[in-house]
């Protein structure tokens, strides 16, 4: 006993900055894409050809990422001729619509709550049950990352729950494979309302890599309609615990 | 018995012509023969020949001489099973009968393991029509009496975790048999790795089984890198992988120290864990930008160099979270009451892990001395002496709790030590070739933080993948975690399972 006061003692405290202060992120780390100015050449579509889950397109100047489908690998940017793809420090790039994801050159807005039942129902509290549905275990890692003493998400009043009787809402990882559509149904029914739901991951938000699989979904969306889309493969528990105070309207 | 198999050493590949095709009965008794010599099986996969039926292929890993053993035999769609006389091959052949509808006749317990539809159509092992294939729904064992009950949990689970049905049947608070029952995270990667290699390759290795991204990742490059020896990394890009492969290893084994700490309620080593867990994660990605190793290795190399000052700055980081950790990790081991859930829990036996083909931390927990490290090694493991193997002798939880612990001890100074120098020069990779060698295949095995990895290819004539094998640790050990519970109290199922803390994704792929 008295070891482990000591140990915890020496240990101190250990909760990081944010979100009052801004957080600590490598500096390889990969956030959301800006576009610059200069595109390729014309013609030139390296970025396109080398992506893996077609997040980038081109058609004549006009460039877009739709960040849903990106793996963050960098491929198109290490490609591109005229540097026109960089990826930004900015960890913050959840949105509560699909179409906001995508990165097209125009500034991004962070959107504000505005929904006023779900202000009203969890503003203080939101009661989570995750459902890995063909997730490869990152996001669901990165999810349990943030109930450590180094994220402490509970201070903000989120929890996981195990039941979905009491849960405010799903939070969603994997394409949805076909062996796991049922059981998130049943699970979705089982939520009490309201109920939102949480996309969480670019598999969850388009399928990602897996689209295009006979044995999965592309993603929640074919089945139930996401309040919050976290992009990454998977994303940064800055990013996922940043959407998940924008969904409550903390942030 | 020479020439019934091709013989490969690590990352070796070959052309397919030189794979000996036997006849069944001399194929069976060849495998058996070697399996009773010691030889482990890594992987037994069919391969479709158009027209003609279908090829099982073995690879056997010879430990003691570092060699891979391959062979192979033509079949319909029924042979001898080889389960009843080696208990290793019982998985694999559930999973060929689900995969193409061929059957072993006589294993003794034939189900499906992912719940998908054969590859051949119209082809089902258990003749069940594409509309009556439900994950889980198959004959479970079931004792009969007063006082037998079952337990049933899944997929969905209580916490943040993949999911998986497990069937307890109980006889009060005693497990007599637990069947565990997977296939929900079932992507169909292998047929999405077929007439690859292309942009999407090396993404569907390092999502195979995400927590093992990095392992994934270099066995993959490891095929590509066999088949291409122009690709050949160098020796600083071989570094690199070496100090990611360690590292994931270390986050890994600290947050399931911490996770067992967790599970018999002693929270201040959950709680350290927890959090020293992520300082580990933390620097792979002060290495590559991503905390799980995304995009760090490609065919040929690795996308980023460790210079100087990097490399100071891993070391400083090493240094600072080291006494956190001997500190949570002393008050885990020093308390008696976490000694005594741990001790004689979940125990397996030294031959029940060696028959059923176990490998990785809960085999060294049985003292089994498989570790492709040491005696496979590739990459930078064959350049230089690799951490430390771990052995234990009980089998028990707390075998497999201390096989970790040593681990990350060895590892971590096996990381300090390539970082003496800083591997800042790992060249840049060539570009991959449109086409593979036709007609060939290639092995290659990396110990993952759970174990053996075991990845197989076999090209066209198009020079393209024709069959991707992925053999994840887990595939072998799922049914160790299932033997550990009899005969236990279902109570300490959460226990058991997080001292295997298996792959479920990387099983059902």
């Amino acid at each position: 006993m008295l070891n482990a006061l000591k140990a915890r003692f020496r240990q101190g405290y250990r909760t990081g900055r944010f979100p009052d202060g801004e957080p600590e992120l490598p500096d390889r780390f990969r956030g959301r894409p800006e576009l610059a100015a200069p595109r390729g050449p014309a013609g030139c579509s390296r970025c396109v050809e080398l992506c893996p889950t077609g997040a980038v397109n081109r058609s004549g100047n006009e460039l877009s990422i739709d960040t849903g489908r990106c793996l963050f690998c960098n491929a198109c940017a290490e490609a591109c001729p005229a540097g026109a793809i960089q990826f930004s420090r900015e960890y913050r790039m959840s949105t509560f619509h699909r179409d906001r994801l995508v990165a097209d050159g125009s500034p991004f807005e962070l959107e504000k709550q505005q929904n006023r039942e779900l202000l009203r129902c969890c503003r203080n509290s939101l009661k989570i049950r995750q459902v890995s549905a063909g997730g490869c275990g990152a996001c669901e890692l990165d999810f349990n990352v943030l109930n450590t003493l180094a994220w402490d998400m509970g201070r903000f009043g989120i929890q996981v729950v195990a039941s979905p009787r009491h849960a405010d809402c799903l939070l969603i990882t994997g394409p949805v494979t076909a062996n796991m559509r049922l059981a998130l149904e049943k699970t979705y029914a089982a939520l009490p309302r309201p109920a939102w739901v949480i996309a969480c991951g670019c598999c969850a938000i388009s399928g990602g890599l897996y689209a295009d699989s006979p044995e999965t979904a592309a993603g929640v969306e074919e089945l139930l309609h996401p309040d919050l889309y976290v992009p990454g493969c998977p994303p940064h528990p800055t990013t996922l615990l940043d959407g998940l105070l924008r969904l409550m309207g903390r942030r | 018995m020479a020439d019934r198999f091709l013989t490969l050493v690590n990352a070796g590949a070959a052309p397919l012509a030189e794979l000996p095709e036997l006849s069944f009965e001399e194929f069976r008794s060849a495998l058996l023969g070697r399996s009773a010599a010691g030889d482990r099986l890594s992987a037994f996969f069919a391969l479709p020949e158009p027209g003609t039926g279908f090829r099982l292929v073995a690879v056997l890993a010879d430990d003691a001489t570092g060699k891979i053993r391959l062979c192979s035999a033509r079949t319909g769609f029924r042979y001898n099973s080889l389960t009843p006389e080696c208990a290793a091959f019982h998985w694999f052949e559930r999973e060929i009968a689900e995969q193409y509808g061929i059957v072993p006749e006589g294993h003794p317990w034939l189900k499906p393991i992912r719940f998908h539809r054969s590859r051949t159509p119209g082809v089902d092992a258990w003749g069940r029509s594409p509309g009556e294939i439900l994950p889980g729904v198959a004959d479970y064992f079931r004792p009969e009496g007063a006082a037998v009950h079952e337990v049933a949990v899944g997929p969905v689970h209580a916490g943040v975790i993949e999911p998986g049905h497990f069937r307890f049947q109980c006889f009060g608070e005693k497990v007599c048999s637990l069947e565990i029952s997977l296939g929900y995270q079932h992507r169909g990667i292998e047929t999405l790795l077929e007439n690859g290699p292309d942009r999407r390759t090396m993404h569907y290795f390092e999502t195979a089984a995400g927590d093992s991204s990095i392992a994934e990742a270099v066995a993959g490059a490891g095929i590509l890198e066999a088949f291409l020896p122009e690709l050949s990394p160098s020796p600083d890009a071989l570094r690199i992988r070496g100090i990611a492969l360690e590292l994931e290893r270390v986050a890994n084994h600290v947050g399931d120290l911490g996770a067992l700490a967790g599970d018999v309620a002693f929270l201040p080593t959950a709680a350290f864990c927890g959090r020293i867990r992520g300082e580990y994660l933390n620097m792979t990605a002060e290495i590559c930008g991503n905390r799980f190793g995304r995009g760090l290795t490609v065919p040929g190399g690795v996308r980023y160099a460790i210079d100087e000052k990097r490399a100071a700055r891993l070391c400083e980081r090493l240094d600072r979270v080291e006494p956190d950790l001997d500190d949570a990790l002393e008050l885990l081991f020093d308390s008696p009451s976490v000694l005594d859930r741990f001790e004689n829990t979940g125990m397996i036996a030294s031959a029940d892990a060696e028959k059923i083909g176990m490998v990785g931390v809960a085999a060294r927990a049985c003292s089994l001395t498989c570790d492709i490290r040491h005696n496979h090694p590739g990459g930078i493991y064959a350049e230089v002496p690799p951490p430390e193997r771990a052995l234990e002798t009980a089998g028990d939880t707390l075998a497999r709790a201390k096989v970790r612990r040593t681990e990350v001890k060895a590892s971590c100074g096996w990381i300090r030590k390539q970082l003496e120098t800083a591997p800042d020069n790992p060249g840049c990779p060539e570009p991959l070739p449109a086409r593979l060698p036709a007609d060939s295949i290639a092995v290659s095995l990396t110990e993952a933080w759970r174990g053996e990895l075991c990845h197989v290819a076999i090209t066209g004539p198009d020079g393209r993948f024709r069959r991707y094998k992925i053999v994840d640790p887990s595939f072998h050990n799922w049914f160790g975690l299932a033997l550990a519970l009899r005969g236990e109290q279902i109570s300490n199922f959460p226990i058991c399972n997080k001292s295997f803390n298996l792959s479920y994704c990387g099983h059902d792929l």
